[in-house]
């Protein structure tokens, strides 16, 4: 990131000087995510693939609206909520319009209520979110609002993409659902649980279950259970070193079956399953990687290798993200209205490359798009994650995923 | 233990009626909160300090177990967090129901519910002083963290429970709508809970205190209960971290785990260690530094938490005192009127030894850059300054500042410590 | 029944590993009175340089050098780190080596990033030895409790049977004695600090492919180790290993048997309520054991701190 602007951050808090005007041919995004801390790989890798998805899209190609770049920040957050809002604070002072976010439901809640709020009481200075990847569904249900957008299919559209795929499965007899003990794993595991009774109702859930998050050393005792359980299949949504953990226990007692899981590939996890989690493990995502849908995504992948050689681009949504904001903004005709830009997201369809059509309901500004269950393998792999030879493959793909869920969103526009 | 007898005898001063010169420090730093929305009147500026004003009630409150009661404890951000928990769950009855209360009272009932998990707690846990209070402090910490992701109706899981304080009656006709307002409010608490902790250090029990930490056999003689006079510190500290609690809510409208966790009952320690445990004073400067750290180092440079924790290292191993320690070792000197003495050795030391500190950072920031940005992307910027961080030339400057710099300070070294020898000394006479 | 074996089996193992950990934290507390903190860093150190070593010559050569590496490093920590910040007193050292602690996780990020390594356990173990019920048990498991038990007994052999192990109990409660004696009491503490931290090395390289190798291993481990030697009474070898085995099978039978905390509920005659969501206790209703599985440990070590202060096996006040 750019250090000019950290030091000008510095500068302007030192000196206060308040919110300056947005020069016209700058359009400012704050990436407020983990940059140091525990998370902070995810955090840099994801701001790596903005940065390089707005330099792509948007700055070399001379800009949209005859010449308004993109300019994206980091902004650490540590993970933490609190941290979060300091740092929401200083963005909006700095004059940013857009703040995107994507790591833990839990800092997406604090952000888009403490959005919400800065927009009502200081309707001069009001920001977008952007939320490429916080997957709590409340967040465009009970809990949505204008301001919002989401740019990640919710964790109910990936398990109702996961049980279609476990649907068609004649051999899946027995499912076993385990999760992290915070309100994402309770999510996945109540549509999980809703989800198969009703489109397998044969299938039999033979163990249901929540660990404490990031607390357990050895995953091997859950692993006994699972695999004494009978259980034919596994659904998690761990992620980081709970999943790893997970996995490579579950390997290492001799479990073969698909194991369904939402993030299990890249910031080293892909690398550090290798041969183990071969067949093994499965997750569902959107953006289709291997085999390439088209000539773009090789040539942007490629882009991407030749500039971070250990980076993965694990998030397509984030090309999809800046791309969709990109188009929204060309169609609302403004850089600096932001409640111009929202509403012209709302029902826009865009094209992504990797081969999927987006489209951001109304109602609830959750996008819909092809989702794809992937396999973790080395065969068939163009593009692998941490270069280990590794990577996802498509093994099923869904048209438009969950673009008939419900929504109890009722929002209020400006 | 932690303090010089002469940092002690600075707490156990006697107070001998009020004059103007003991009110003078109060009247400055009240002013002071004053002005500073004026002098810096931006949101974000407002936040930190919002932030600063928050911890610096903390860590005092932190500072009357450690500092004044010898106690240290690794779970204390529980008493705040679930004072601020219970504040937001006030702030949402409010909302919902219209209960008729004004926001600037919240804290009050923060503070209660502070006390009271306090008396709690303390009921078994002030049993014993040293490490078993510590480890129980540790236990009961991590439990009630655990249970804020376990009973969610209370704490509200991991996306924790937020409310508006807008809601509640208007105080004078101020909705506590903008930052500044909500400043306000906080710096009133501020000022007034840290009036209440200083006074609590004057009482007997404050007294008290001091005595059972040095020597609670001695105090048992004297016919006080150690245990009971640990007890009452462990509860008015609960108190004032339950107020500060209530400011968090205020200002952030919101409460998650994160509050709870052994993560901020480490940072309230390591804050009050670094300002200084031997003074009153100590923790604020530990929360207005430690809050700058955070805020804006962080901004500046990803490894942060590399400095702050060398820095963390080194201040325990060469000053134990902390800041406040340090700033306080020159009152001897001003006493006597000779602190110009130290000021061109000063000089001939500290330049260089920032030269150095410079070096190192720089070489530190260098490398990293080289281990993880993307191949290629050689070029950075330091102190203003783009190169390519492949280049010897970046490197030999690091290391000539780095050494160049230790090399100078270390030769200037006996000269300050003549200089200091002199200040501290009276004319004339023998030391 | 497979399953209680098997889980005695793999409580074992995370006992035993415990005990590596707490062993040389209890020594270093008895000799020094003095937690350490960053006992869990050099742990996590062991692992990392074990995977830097694995890189180029594989894995045994690490199960050597990396722990004699961390042995150095935590010497080093000891002679111009710890013992001047000794004279200030007990809660300055435990601070400081809490500071460590933090130092250490950002030092290990600054050299090998915030990702988990892919540190593997040697190909020649990765078999599984034999099965139970179906239940696999990775060799790699039993080569653990193996190097675990033979730790253990050559560190009583040491303290019981030799000349140094007699100088060291001898400083333990006597330092100035020995030390007018003639011994190198300064000496002494140094090498055990060095020991201790070098056991912590071993524990750490034996468990980095199985528990995984990233910045935040330490923390994940580290107060756990506290507790059992609390539990275990500060100073007592064999309290800690007694804690240690408790606190392994207390965590993975904790973690196996759904036990559900709403019958507890019910014979304090309650009813289930129809409608959870407006219940106060819906999560009690249906909280399980395994939830709570890894904080037992914690709860465990209150009870036993607010009854026993001195721990099951201690003598002297924790």
């Amino acid at each position: 990131m750019s250090f000019k602007t950290k030091f000008g951050v510095a500068a302007a808090l030192a000196l206060s000087v308040s919110a300056t005007a947005v020069c016209a041919e700058e359009m400012k995004i704050a990436f407020i995510d983990p940059l140091s801390g525990p998370f902070a790989s995810t955090g840099s890798n994801g701001l790596h693939q903005f940065e390089f998805a707005a330099d792509k899209l948007v700055n070399e190609k001379g800009g949209i609206l005859g010449g308004t770049t993109f300019k994206v920040d980091g902004f650490d957050n540590k993970a933490s909520p609190q941290e979060s809002l300091i740092q929401l604070q200083v963005a909006i002072d700095q004059g940013y319009k857009v703040i995107v976010q994507g790591n833990s439901s839990g800092v997406a809640h604090a952000l888009t209520d403490a959005i919400e709020k800065h927009n009502k009481r200081n309707p001069d200075s009001r920001v977008l979110f952007l939320n490429y990847a916080a997957v709590d569904p409340a967040l465009t249900n009970d809990d949505c609002n204008f301001w919002h957008f989401r740019f990640d299919a919710n964790a109910d559209i990936k398990m109702d993409v996961l049980t279609d795929v476990i649907k068609d499965n004649q051999d899946i007899k027995k499912v076993y659902i385990i999760g992290q003990d915070y309100s994402f794993g309770k999510a996945v595991s109540a549509a999980a649980n809703s989800m198969l009774k009703e489109k397998r109702p044969d299938i039999e859930v033979v163990g249901d279950e929540l660990h404490p998050i990031g607390k357990v050393k050895d995953f091997t005792p859950y692993a006994r259970k699972i695999v004494s359980s009978g259980a034919d299949a596994v659904i998690t949504g761990n992620w980081g070193a709970d999943m790893l953990g997970l996995g490579k226990a579950l390997v290492a007692n001799g479990f073969s079956g698909p194991v369904y899981t939402y993030y299990a590939a890249g910031s080293g996890i892909t690398a550090a399953f290798g041969e183990a989690g071969k067949g093994v493990i499965r997750l569902v995502a959107e953006g289709q990687l291997n085999p390439p849908p088209n000539d773009q995504v090789v040539e942007y992948y490629k882009a991407y290798k030749a500039k971070y050689p250990d980076g993965n681009i694990d998030q397509p949504r984030i090309y999809n993200t800046i791309g969709f904001l990109s188009a929204a903004i060309e169609k609302a005709g403004t850089a600096d209205d932001v409640v111009s830009i929202g509403k012209a997201m709302e029902g826009m369809e865009w094209d992504s490359i990797f081969g999927t059509k987006l489209m951001m309901r109304a109602e609830d500004h959750q996008v819909i798009q092809n989702m794809h269950v992937l396999v973790h393998t080395n065969e068939g792999v163009t593009f692998d994650y941490d270069n280990s030879g590794f990577g996802t493959v498509t093994e099923s793909t869904i048209d438009m995923a969950g673009m008939d869920s419900p929504t109890t969103c009722k929002m209020d526009r400006p | 233990m932690t303090q010089t007898a002469q940092e002690r005898a600075h707490v156990s001063a006697p107070a001998s009626g009020i004059t103007l010169s003991r009110l003078m420090p109060w009247i400055i730093a009240i002013l002071f909160l004053l002005i500073m929305p004026i002098l810096f009147g931006s949101n974000s500026a407002i936040t930190i300090m919002n932030q600063m004003m928050i911890t610096i009630v903390f860590a005092l409150a932190y500072n009357m177990l450690l500092g004044q009661g010898g106690m240290l404890s690794f779970g204390h951000a529980v008493y705040m967090g679930v004072g601020g928990f219970m504040c937001m769950h006030i702030i949402r009855m409010v909302e919902k129901y219209g209960i008729p209360l004004p926001l600037p009272v919240l804290p009050l009932f923060g503070g209660l519910f502070g006390l009271g998990l306090a008396m709690i707690i303390g009921s078994f846990s002030t049993r014993k002083a040293g490490t078993v209070f510590a480890m129980i402090s540790l236990g009961i910490g991590e439990l009630i963290a655990a249970c804020s992701v376990i009973i969610v109706v209370f704490f509200g899981g991991e996306e924790g429970i937020s409310g508006d304080r807008t809601y509640g009656l208007p105080f004078f006709g101020i909705e506590f709508l903008q930052q500044k307002e909500v400043y306000y409010l906080l710096a009133f608490w501020t000022v007034l809970s840290t009036i209440l902790m200083y006074l609590f250090s004057r009482t007997p029990v404050g007294r008290m205190a001091n005595a059972v930490r040095d020597n609670p056999e001695r105090a048992e003689f004297l016919g006080y209960s150690a245990r009971w006079v640990r007890y009452f510190s462990f509860c008015a500290s609960g108190f004032f971290a339950g107020i500060a609690g209530g400011m968090f809510a205020i200002n952030y409208e919101i409460l998650t785990g994160e509050q709870l966790s052994l993560i901020q009952s480490g940072a309230i320690l390591l804050i009050t260690f670094l300002g200084g445990v031997g003074l009153f004073f100590g923790p604020i400067i530990g929360a207005i530094v430690f809050t700058l750290l955070q805020t804006v180092l962080s901004l500046q440079t990803e490894i942060w938490q590399l400095y702050v924790g060398a820095l963390f290292v080194a201040a325990v191993m060469f000053f134990p005192g902390g800041l406040a320690g340090v700033l306080m070792m020159h009152v001897p000197a001003i006493r006597l009127g000779k602190l110009h003495l130290l000021i061109v050795p000063y000089i001939r030391t500290l330049v260089p030894a920032v030269l150095c500190i410079i070096g190192v950072a720089v070489i530190l920031e260098i490398l990293f850059h080289v281990r993880h940005s993307a191949p290629g992307d050689n070029e950075m910027t330091l102190f203003w300054i783009t190169f390519d961080s492949h280049n010897p030339v970046a490197w030999a400057i690091g290391a000539v500042l780095a050494l160049g710099g230790f090399w100078l300070a270390r030769m200037s070294a006996p000269d300050l410590r003549d200089a200091w020898h002199r200040a501290n000394t009276l004319d004339g006479g023998a030391a | 029944m497979d399953l209680v074996v098997i889980n005695l089996i793999d409580g074992l193992v995370t006992g035993l590993l415990l005990f590596l950990l707490s062993s040389g934290l209890t020594l270093i507390f008895s000799m020094m009175g003095v937690l350490n903190f960053a006992h869990a860093s050099f742990y996590m150190l062991g692992a990392y340089f074990a995977y830097q070593i694995s890189l180029y010559v594989g894995f045994w050569p690490g199960l050597i050098i990396a722990p004699v590496l961390v042995g150095v490093l935590g010497a080093l920590v000891e002679r111009y780190g710890l013992r001047r910040v000794h004279q200030y007193g007990h809660v300055p050292e435990l601070i400081f080596t809490f500071g460590l602690a933090l130092l250490i996780e950002e030092i290990v990020q600054f050299f090998w990033g915030k990702n988990i390594v892919p540190f593997e356990e040697p190909a020649a173990l990765q078999f599984a030895l034999f099965n139970i019920g179906g239940n696999a048990v990775p060799a790699y498991k039993v080569f653990m409790i193996f190097v675990a038990i033979a730790i253990f007994l050559g560190l009583l052999y040491v303290l019981t049977k030799t000349r140094v192990g007699m100088i060291i109990q001898a400083a333990l409660s006597y330092p100035k004695t020995v030390e007018a004696l003639g011994h190198n009491v300064p000496l002494i503490f140094m090498g055990v600090f060095g020991v201790g931290t070098a056991l912590a090395g071993v524990a750490g390289v034996i468990a980095g492919p199985v528990l995984g190798t990233f910045p935040g291993m330490a923390f994940l481990l580290g107060s756990i180790v506290f507790v059992t030697i609390v539990i275990g009474g500060l100073g007592s070898l064999f309290g800690a290993l007694v804690a240690s085995l408790l606190i392994g099978w207390l965590t993975t039978f904790a973690a196996t048997y759904n036990f559900e905390f709403a019958s507890i509920l019910t014979a304090f005659g309650m009813e289930r309520p129809e409608d959870l969501s407006e219940s106060y206790l819906r999560d009690l209703w249906v909280l399980t054991l395994p939830q709570i599985g890894p904080i037992l440990p914690y709860l465990l070590m209150v009870l036993i701190l607010v009854v026993r202060p001195y721990g099951l096996f201690g003598k002297r006040d924790a």
